[in-house]
């Protein structure tokens, strides 16, 4: 008997979308005085979803205006009076966690089912841990009296456009400061929808403004001489550029970047659970995930067996519309993303790798990439070495824990790092040896609002997060007498 | 300890030969992660069944079930009753497919094959002294002969957990060997008792046993001891159903049993056996369900699904 399950598509109708949008600015949605705007797609289906208003430097320079007159009450209100903001927002989003899921979803391309039950939960749960935080900031670890800095620029990539709004505006709120956030130019809809949400919230305004654009928006705000921070999550190329334009200026700098994560697996390890850590690994959001578990790191004893229950497990992924209920893989987010996909994994091809493609059908239409494996993968490939951002998994062996502390860290990257093994005391060892800002054990992508999140070396620096995620947008004020 | 070498892989048969290899075999299984199994049981249970799915499921749910009663109180009357309703779970609708069997005590199956007679539906028969197992290896097997002299189809017996707990491997495994030959051609079904095993590596290792030993089906239950039946446990034991039959090319079948009571329950239990298994192990051959109550919770989402309203229970049969 087949048991087939039936289409299962989540209703779209539950968020309505402007077909021409404003940027936010000081409390209300304004033109861009560029008068430009660009279009911003469905990459399930390649539907023009809306026009996006394309902020100029004089756009932006009227954020930062009022974020700046804006920041002059905001970081007077006592923190309580703050937190009640931020709880505030927080609600709402709960209340509209629906509207967000869908929105996000048709946006991106990520599944209904991760932008339901991971994205934007997590983005309430950001907000309600930091508004806790706003009346206890002198417990921030930054010294007593701390300050706010100002004002904020943030830039935010495509991956996971309202969680990563999530993680630069609740701590910069809660701490005190105002902000001027861009999102990804393919992905803006999520933030002018929580632009929406502060106007419910009565947030004052200019204490939370958004410009939307591409690359030379990002630079306006990043080049903004009133601005007394930066924070980026995105490309180590990119990040790159914004730490020499902020170099020599008194801005404060927090990166986010790129990562090409060691998944490595002890032959103790639970495998069934492993196979499970690996597909979170790599396939969650479709591999768009800075801190993907994309080197997969196997101890030779076990590599038969475990690629044995990982290959059938791949088979049974649901790559599809992800507006289904029941798709695990969604759309590739843009048709330039694909091209670098591809680009990548036809060098594994040449570096002679051996590729497994899932036999799963594609759509039509829109940007699709289905779940691969390369084996045979040496530490010199190019898969082994340069952040794919895609859902392809690189496999590599190991003989020794020496030797896979060594593999996992010859790369220029140190975001993330997973650990499978059913050996605590192993864990431990390979843990404090790892150079990697977030290690999982027995488990992989999971986060947490009380957790902090960074890397090391090129994966950038600062932590977001936890109590650490604070101190990057705060300074040591004045001892109390 | 005697080997059941003929019917398995040379790899398999070593680990039979003494209790000291069966004890290295279970021991040498890939370790669980606890909360690993109860995230990817969760993820799986988030799948939406709808529309024909939906009523692919039901069908396929209501042929999977044991339809059972396992009381003190039971009466010949009471049996009848179930055995009509499992032949016919819905007198106005012939479209329904009849349960797979009837479960209930050995002395009770007499009543069940006589009322069952003409029908496809099983008579199964809980032995081996039900529910806790504690009696003597003779007691256990006279329980279980007297069961399929009276007519079972299938006996449901329980693995003595006292032994499995204390590491007494050998003995748990022969009580199974020694109950299968007392079987002769009914089928075997093997209750772990999850709920007394508590971690999901004795789950695992409980499993492999009683595969080892010649079970046809492993079972989760006796639906007296809580935890019954969990979603989890059931992923354990179908992953390790999986790992047999990789080896052994010899499908053994799964019965979660106990706790499972609505439509959405039993639809998350045949998720997680396509998922797992495949589409081959939906069949009421290698795939049951132990329940009393689940079956008119069906039958009400069924009506509801053709008629697009629910109907008051007063419309089904309270059997």
């Amino acid at each position: 008997m087949t048991f087939e399950y039936a289409p299962a598509p989540e209703s779209r109708s539950i968020v309505s979308i402007n077909p021409k949008n404003k940027l936010f600015i000081g409390g209300e949605f304004i033109d861009a005085k560029s008068g430009e705007y660009f279009q911003t797609t469905n990459p399930a289906t390649e539907e023009v979803l809306a026009e996006i208003s394309l902020a100029s430097a004089k756009d932006v320079d009227a954020a930062v205006v009022a974020a700046r007159k804006a920041f002059k009450s905001w970081s007077k209100l006592s923190g309580s009076q703050r937190a009640k903001y931020i709880y505030r927002i927080a609600r709402i989003i709960q209340e509209r966690s629906r509207e967000l899921a869908v929105l996000e979803t048709l946006d991106n391309g990520k599944p209904i089912r991760e932008s339901r039950d991971v994205d934007v939960p997590l983005v309430a749960a950001h907000f309600f841990h930091y508004a806790g935080w706003a009346d206890k900031l002198e417990y921030a670890g930054v010294g007593p009296n701390p300050r706010p800095l100002g004002v904020v620029g943030q830039v935010i990539p495509w991956n996971f456009p309202l969680l990563m709004l999530a993680w630069k505006i609740a701590p910069a709120l809660a701490a005190g400061n105002t902000v001027v956030l861009k999102p990804a130019e393919t992905t803006s809809l999520s933030a002018l929808l929580f632009a929406e949400i502060c106007q419910q919230a009565q947030l004052p305004a200019g204490v939370v403004n958004i410009v939307t654009g591409a690359g030379e928006t990002g630079k306006a705000l990043v080049n903004h001489p009133d601005i007394n921070k930066v924070a980026f999550t995105g490309s180590t190329e990119v990040g790159r550029q914004i730490a020499k334009a902020v170099a020599g200026t008194n801005k404060k700098l927090t990166l986010e970047l790129g990562g090409k994560a060691a998944n490595i697996v002890f032959e103790d390890a639970p495998l069934d659970q492993t196979v499970e850590g690996i597909v979170d690994g790599i396939f969650f959001n479709q591999g768009h995930v800075c801190c993907a578990g994309s080197r997969l790191l196997v101890q030779e004893s076990i590599h038969d067996d475990l690629m044995s229950l990982l290959y059938p497990r791949l088979e049974l992924l649901r790559v599809g519309d992800p507006m289904d209920k029941n798709t695990d893989v969604g759309a590739i987010n843009s048709a330039e993303q694909l091209k670098k996909i591809h680009e990548l994994a036809n060098s594994g091809d040449e570096q002679g790798a051996v590729r497994w493609t899932s036999s799963c059908p594609l759509p039509g239409t829109g940007f699709w990439f289905a779940p691969t494996v390369f084996t045979n993968v040496s530490q010199s490939h190019r898969i082994a070495t340069e952040e794919i951002f895609g859902p392809v998994l690189s496999v590599l062996t190991f003989r020794t824990p020496d030797e896979a502390i060594d593999k996992a860290n010859n790369t220029p990257y140190g975001l993330s790092a997973g650990i499978w093994s059913d050996k605590g005391s192993r864990i431990l060892e390979v843990a404090a040896k790892l150079r990697a800002g977030v290690i999982w054990a027995n488990t992989f992508n999971k986060f947490d609002p009380t957790s902090p999140f960074g890397g090391y070396k090129e994966s950038g620096y600062g932590r977001e997060g936890g109590r650490q995620g604070l101190e990057a947008y705060l300074e040591a004020g004045v001892a109390h007498e | 300890m005697k080997s059941i070498g003929s019917t398995l892989t040379s790899q398999l048969a070593d680990a039979t030969t003494s209790e000291s290899s069966l004890k290295n075999f279970l021991f040498g299984l890939s370790p669980v992660d606890q909360v690993g199994a109860n995230a990817r049981a969760a993820m799986l249970s988030t799948r939406s069944i709808k529309t024909t799915a939906k009523a692919a499921g039901i069908d396929l749910a209501i042929s999977m079930i044991d339809l059972t009663t396992l009381e003190g109180m039971d009466t010949a009357s009471k049996v009848r009753t179930l055995c009509a309703k499992g032949r016919h779970p819905d007198i106005s609708d012939r479209t329904i497919p009849t349960v797979a069997a009837i479960c209930v005590y050995g002395d009770m199956a007499k009543i069940a094959k006589e009322a069952l007679a003409g029908s496809n539906v099983k008579v199964a028969a809980v032995a081996t002294a039900f529910p806790s197992g504690r009696a003597s290896l003779k007691v256990k097997i006279l329980d279980t002969q007297e069961a399929v002299q009276n007519g079972a189809d299938e006996i449901d017996m329980v693995i003595d957990r006292g032994a499995f707990l204390s590491g007494q491997y050998g003995k748990v495994f022969d009580e199974i060997q020694q109950i299968k030959i007392a079987c002769g051609d009914a089928h075997l079904k093997v209750i772990l008792e999850t709920g007394e095993l508590k971690t999901y590596d004795n789950v695992k290792r409980a499993s492999w046993l009683s595969m080892l030993a010649g079970a046809d089906f492993i079972k989760t239950s006796t639906g007296k001891v809580q935890p019954a039946a969990t979603l989890p446990v059931t992923l354990v034991m179908l992953q390790t159903i999986r790992d047999f039959e990789k080896i052994t090319n010899h499908k053994i079948g799964m019965k979660p049993a106990g706790g499972i009571r609505t439509t959405k329950d039993a639809l998350k239990y045949l998720v997680l056996v396509k998922e797992t298994l495949s589409d081959e192990w939906l069949t009421p051959d290698l795939f049951r369900l132990g329940a009393s109550s689940l079956l008119n919770d069906l039958l009400m989402q069924r009506k509801k699904l053709q008629s697009g309203h629910y109907h008051s229970l007063d419309y089904v049969s309270m059997d």
